[in-house]
């Protein structure tokens, strides 16, 4: 398929290029919105519109305005500052008890598995809403009680309450990456590793660690993305003092309709693509790891 | 007897197998545990008790416990109206209701059976603390004594309580004398000093609600005439004789007055229905019936909109499901078929959308396909479409369509990639060098092979989709929205949260179905998403 | 003979007032409100120069606003209050109030009186609807349109009906998705005279008269939920004619030089105030006390209104207005009370609404799905 035989008939290399342009086309489409992101993001005015100025490339059409405005302004700084903090906490969270579990349900003999697998992932199932209400009234006892029995106080409690519900969300994606890399594992691995006189600790973080890593760690990064992406249960469980980027970013889109919205997208954007890459990079240095060469 | 084979420790083989099973077993369920346990207390428990929202109606009992007694016995057949003795006791409920801020939360909850139950509730509320004067007027007339705090505390108070620190009382506890000889008064009393208690006033400042004397003369007047025993005061005495001479007042007219809803007899076959401390009928409006006294009927027309919605969900999740089946399964097929360097690339592509906020994404969308958006504008400027006629793409079900897919086309790609990635590309060129032409070998080699993956990304999206609230909000103005945008709505504006609940109940049946049926087909295991 | 109210709060008050000196006072604080340019607003004219005089004070800003009576009934229910302070609208404001949810309040003991000694519940006057109301300001919904469209043929709205005239004004509009101001326009443009709008709206044949002149809309409005969405919309041409609060207007015409004309007809006026949650612990209180009286003074709302064109609740800020604290303009002219934007104005009977909103809401959201 990757490319075309030199005996294709005509019609053989007109179907070749044209699935090329359909599936270009499908990928237009799902980089169009990211592409609009970007220029609105520098539009002198506060609307969400490309002006005549912008559409004639008047340089005046053009700010950096919203771009100051996302760095300096503490209504962006803040919800910046939480969400660096709430997302990397959910995500070792989800990330080390997911890993834990999904190690165990890879086990053979494990009783009611499939109930077990039902519950872990049911965050994923459960409608957000749902969840977010469900979840308000649970963490606000939670909250309280960590506030008059443990003597925390507010904001750190606020923290830890929307934490442990982003966990929550995080982990299925964890689950599901992590046993989807050890349905490959070959356990005869951590056998050898037994017979050759290791710990199950060592074995684990020796052998069973680095191989199964890359599902570790883009569940990791999808956890990470569920956290810093999520808006509906922090709306109900966080506080104000714990407003992430995204709860900024819907009241900016429902109250004050501002291109600082894009100029945050299009950093977000930015600092993805190089997730994306790191991913990629991390990946195939599992592959070289496991002695798999690039098909 | 055949020799049982022995392991290396002396146990018989099967004994020692049977042990290294069972640790194997407990070291699967140690490690599965903690997260299961997370999992069990941080969400699957506060999402039960939500949803068991949907039948709760204890409100109604709890608010006005008297009124539910008394109304058992009426029926609406007979009586157009409850008799007296209902209203009283509902006058009484209402008083405490009232000073506790509980009856427009009634009113509101009642109101969902039978709009304009509410204004009733809100404005008798502001009327209710002066029935009963008329009573209240001619005890005073009779002895100002009455109008004193004390009068009442040391007539009805329990005598140890009465003899308690003043500055540091107990709770108010009545004496038993009082509670057998004025059993209505006590009842009522009773509730006025818990709350006077409480009050920045104290007990010793207030004076009884008007309620509190109109159930005096009640016990008073009752046959037969009550054992007033070492009550029996001069003071009390006096008002015994008095009582039968006052003149009356009807609290049923006072209601009526007040506000003429209470004298509608569906107002209050409404209360009588929704008196059971569980209810079906949050479930019954999520299917757009209403419970009514003669049974189950349908919504009136202009209420129907669940069904509607929840069909709606469905159709527009399956349209969605095959849009991302027909843009993702080329995009996979290329993804899989180039070398692995481009597609890595192209994977990135594809990732990119689904790591931008969502929210963003949404919005961009809007300003895409709005009237006088960029694709319009683009039409417009090629001249395939009317400056005048510009497309409506957007605030219907269209714009959700679209932005939908867009969000969820990678739940798609990911899955139907990590298939396609296990069928080796010699099959197809087996089927080809064997005579089949390029249709027959992808429809008849190729894709059975792939039907895996479509199972487990259609159901991905299928799920995700049928749950969705943000997109459609911003996007789908009227005739785009969900489900999940009413039960939104419940909880957010119209606080009517046994109906949001029943309405999530059932979606996370239909969703749980759909799971279990993909479990079946698919096998949860077999989602890839990415690496 | 009920254990009268007014006195519970004042005890209370004077407990807490009492308290508020001796007392900690909680450096945290939420203040709940609209986002936008109305929180700046107030964000510019009282929560920034009360932390600079009070530097230790944190405070957060929360735009729940619109969802205020949910999460404070939700907030009661799981008895976990994170928010101090919350403005509402004057139908809120009594709704929170009749279930216990808002704290009633003295305003002569926790207002600061005007310069000449005018107390407090006389300044405001008739805007303290409710005993937990602490009015701030008075706005009007509104509607603009669109100065640019080629399809009117030079023809421009003159009066509220415009909104249904589809043949003069072809073009879509937005209307808030809600019943309240639409059923009223609604009528008013079916023939109903101001003053029976709502003994209108109180029978069946009433309200399908307002839905059936509605539906002669319906086709063509976008609804929205916020009122930068309506703003938006009409930015883009999206829209040709729609509501929206008469200082988002203000911000949109003046300060961005967008091509829209306010049309002063049947605006609808409301009141936006403060509402203390009730049960507040007493540090958190006292806080909010002492920012509630430096931020509700003559001074501070008068300051208000060179952000935004609202009009102060003070009968003794209204001298006190001056100029656009950028543009240096005139605000007076702006605002909703004054007289020539006031000549045909609606008043909104929000004890009527009170009593409404549930059943109307129903029906008008059965209506929207339809």
């Amino acid at each position: 398929m990757s490319a075309l035989p030199i005996y294709a008939t005509t019609g053989q290399k007109i179907w070749h290029y044209t699935f090329r342009v359909i599936v270009g086309l499908i990928l237009f489409f799902l980089v169009a919105p990211i592409l609009i992101i970007i220029p609105l993001s520098f539009n002198a005015q506060s609307f969400f519109t490309f002006t005549p100025e912008m559409l004639a490339l008047d340089p005046d059409g053009y700010s950096l305005r919203h771009y100051r405005d996302f760095f300096t302004n503490p209504d962006w700084i803040r919800p910046l500052q939480n969400s660096l903090i709430i997302a990397p906490f959910a995500t070792i969270i989800s990330v080390s008890l997911g890993t834990l579990a999904a190690i165990g349900l890879s086990q053979s003999h494990v009783p009611y598995r499939r109930t077990i697998m039902a519950i872990m992932i049911s965050p994923m199932i459960v409608p957000l809403i749902i969840s977010a209400t469900g979840m308000f009234f649970f963490y606000s006892q939670l909250g309280l009680w960590m506030e008059s029995a443990l003597g925390f106080s507010r904001s750190f409690t606020g923290y830890v309450k929307v934490i442990l519900a982003h966990a929550a969300l995080g982990i299925p994606f964890v689950i599901i990456t992590v046993t989807a890399t050890l349905v490959g594992f070959d356990h005869s691995l951590t056998r050898a590793a037994a017979n050759m006189g290791a710990t199950p600790t060592q074995t684990f973080f020796k052998v069973q660690m680095p191989l199964i890593l890359p599902g570790v760690v883009s569940g990791g990064l999808f956890a990470f993305i569920t956290s810093f992406d999520e808006v509906v249960v922090v709306l109900f469980v966080g506080a104000a003092a714990q407003k992430t980027l995204p709860w900024q970013m819907f009241t900016g889109l429902r109250e004050q309709i501002s291109p600082t919205i894009l100029a945050a997208a299009t950093v977000l954007v930015a600092v993805s693509i190089v997730l994306l890459t790191t991913v990629e990079l991390l990946r195939r240095r599992s592959e070289r790891l496991r002695g798999l060469s690039p098909s | 007897m055949a020799e049982q084979m022995m392991a290396a420790d002396g146990r018989t083989l099967k004994s020692s197998l049977n042990r290294a099973l069972r640790r194997q077993k407990l070291r699967a369920l140690l490690l599965i545990a903690p997260l299961l346990l997370f999992i069990m207390v941080t969400f699957v428990i506060p999402i039960g008790q939500m949803l068991f929202r949907s039948v709760e109606n204890q409100i109604v009992s709890d608010t006005i416990p008297r009124t539910v007694q008394e109304l058992a016995s009426w029926d609406a057949r007979t009586d157009p109206l409850p008799d007296e003795a209902v209203f009283i006791s509902f006058a009484k409920d209402m008083m405490t209701a009232v000073e506790e801020r509980r009856h427009t939360r009634l009113g509101s909850r009642l109101n969902y059976e039978n709009a304009g139950i509410s204004s009733q509730f809100r404005r008798s509320g502001r009327d209710v603390a002066d029935m009963g004067e008329v009573i209240a007027d001619q005890f005073i007339a009779l002895n100002p004594a009455w109008e004193e705090p004390e009068t009442w505390v040391t007539l009805l108070a329990d005598p140890d309580w009465i003899a308690a620190d003043p500055d540091d009382r107990p709770a108010f506890e009545l004496s038993d004398t009082a509670r057998t000889a004025l059993p209505r008064t006590s009842d009522v009393y009773a509730e006025f000093a818990r709350l006077a208690q409480d009050s920045p006033r104290g007990l010793a400042r207030s004076q009884p609600w008007n309620m509190v004397y109109f159930a005096l003369h009640e016990d008073l007047t009752a046959t037969p005439a009550p054992d007033l025993g070492t009550l029996a005061s001069p003071l009390l005495t006096e008002a015994a004789t008095a009582a039968s001479g006052f003149e009356t007042e009807s609290i049923r007219d006072a209601f009526i007055a007040s506000s003429r809803g209470w004298g509608d007899t569906a107002l209050w076959q409404t209360i009588q229905t929704y008196s059971p401390p569980y209810t079906a009928s949050y479930f019954l409006t999520a299917v757009d019936l209403r419970q009514t006294p003669d049974g189950i009927e349908r919504a009136a027309e202009n209420q129907q909109i669940y069904v509607r919605l929840f069909i709606r969900t469905l159709v527009m999740s399956l349209t969605i499901m095959g849009a991302c089946i027909l843009l993702g399964y080329p995009v996979a097929w290329m993804l899989a078929n180039l070398p692995s360097r481009q597609a890595n690339l192209m994977l990135i592509l594809v990732l990119l959308p689904f790591w931008t906020s969502l929210l963003v994404r949404t919005s961009a969308w809007k300003v895409l396909l709005q009237q006088q958006g960029v694709i319009n504008d683009l039409l417009v400027w090629i001249g395939l479409v009317a400056d005048d006629n510009r497309l409506t793409m957007i605030n219907n079900a269209t714009g959700t369509i679209i932005a939908m897919t867009h969000i969820l086309l990678p739940f798609m790609i990911l899955p139907l990639y990590s298939v396609m990635k296990t069928i080796p590309p010699s099959y197809l060129r087996a089927a080809k060098s064997l005579g089949a032409t390029n249709w027959t070998a992808f429809w008849r080699v190729y894709f059975p092979q792939s039907v895996p993956g479509i199972g487990a990304g259609s159901i991905l999206v299928f799920i995700l989709s049928i749950g969705y609230y943000i997109t459609p909000e911003i996007v789908g103005g009227t005739s785009g929205i969900f489900i999940s945008n009413r039960i939104a709505y419940h909880i957010s504006s119209s606080l009517n949260w046994g109906l949001a609940a029943a309405l999530g109940t059932i979606l996370l049946v239909v969703v749980m179905a759909l799971y279990w049926a993909y479990d079946r087909i698919v096998g949860i295991d077999n989602v890839k998403l990415g690496g | 003979m009920k254990l009268t109210k007014a006195m519970m709060a004042t005890t209370a008050l004077t407990l807490a007032g009492t308290t508020a000196f001796a007392q900690e006072m909680a450096n945290d604080m939420t203040i709940v409100s609209w986002g936008g340019a109305y929180q700046a607003s107030q964000d510019n004219a009282y929560l920034q120069p009360y932390l600079a005089a009070n530097p230790d004070v944190r405070a957060n800003w929360d735009e729940s606003s619109p969802e205020a009576v949910a999460r404070l009934r939700a907030m009661d229910e799981a008895g976990n209050l994170t928010w101090d302070l919350v403005d509402v609208v004057a139908a809120d404001a009594l709704r929170l109030c009749d279930e216990g949810l808002a704290m009633e309040v003295d305003h002569d003991a926790i207002l600061a009186a005007a310069p000449d000694g005018t107390p407090a519940t006389e300044d405001f006057g008739d805007l303290i609807i409710s005993d937990c109301f602490i009015p701030q300001i008075a706005y009007s919904t509104t509607n603009a349109y669109r100065t640019d469209v080629a399809a009117w043929n030079g023809e421009t709205p003159g009066d509220i009906c415009a909104l249904f005239d589809l043949e003069t004004f072809p073009g879509t509009r937005t209307l808030q998705r809600q019943p309240i101001d639409n059923l009223e326009w609604a009528l008013i443009c079916d023939g109903v005279a101001f003053e029976d709008v709502y003994d209108t709206l109180e029978t069946t044949e009433g309200q399908d008269r307002a839905f059936a002149k509605l539906d002669t809309i319906k086709d063509s409005t976008i609804w929205w939920t916020s009122a930068a969405e309506s703003i938006q919309s009409l930015a883009d041409g999206e829209a040709v004619m729609g509501s929206s609060y008469n200082g988002r207007f203000f911000s949109a015409i003046v300060e961005q030089n967008q091509p829209l004309e306010m049309l002063w007809d049947a605006q609808v006026y409301d009141l936006d105030g403060w509402i203390i949650p009730a049960g507040l612990p007493e540090d958190r209180l006292a806080r909010v006390l002492d920012f509630l009286f430096f931020a509700t003074d003559t001074q501070r709302l008068a300051d208000q209104a060179a952000y935004i064109s609202y009009g102060p609740a003070r009968a003794s800020s209204a001298p006190l207005v001056s100029t656009h604290a950028e543009l240096g303009i005139e605000m007076a002219p702006h605002m909703p009370t004054n007289p020539d934007n006031a000549t045909n104005a609606f008043v909104q009977n929000y004890l009527w609404w009170a009593d409404y909103r549930d059943d109307l809401d129903a029906r008008f959201q059965a209506w929207l799905a339809q």
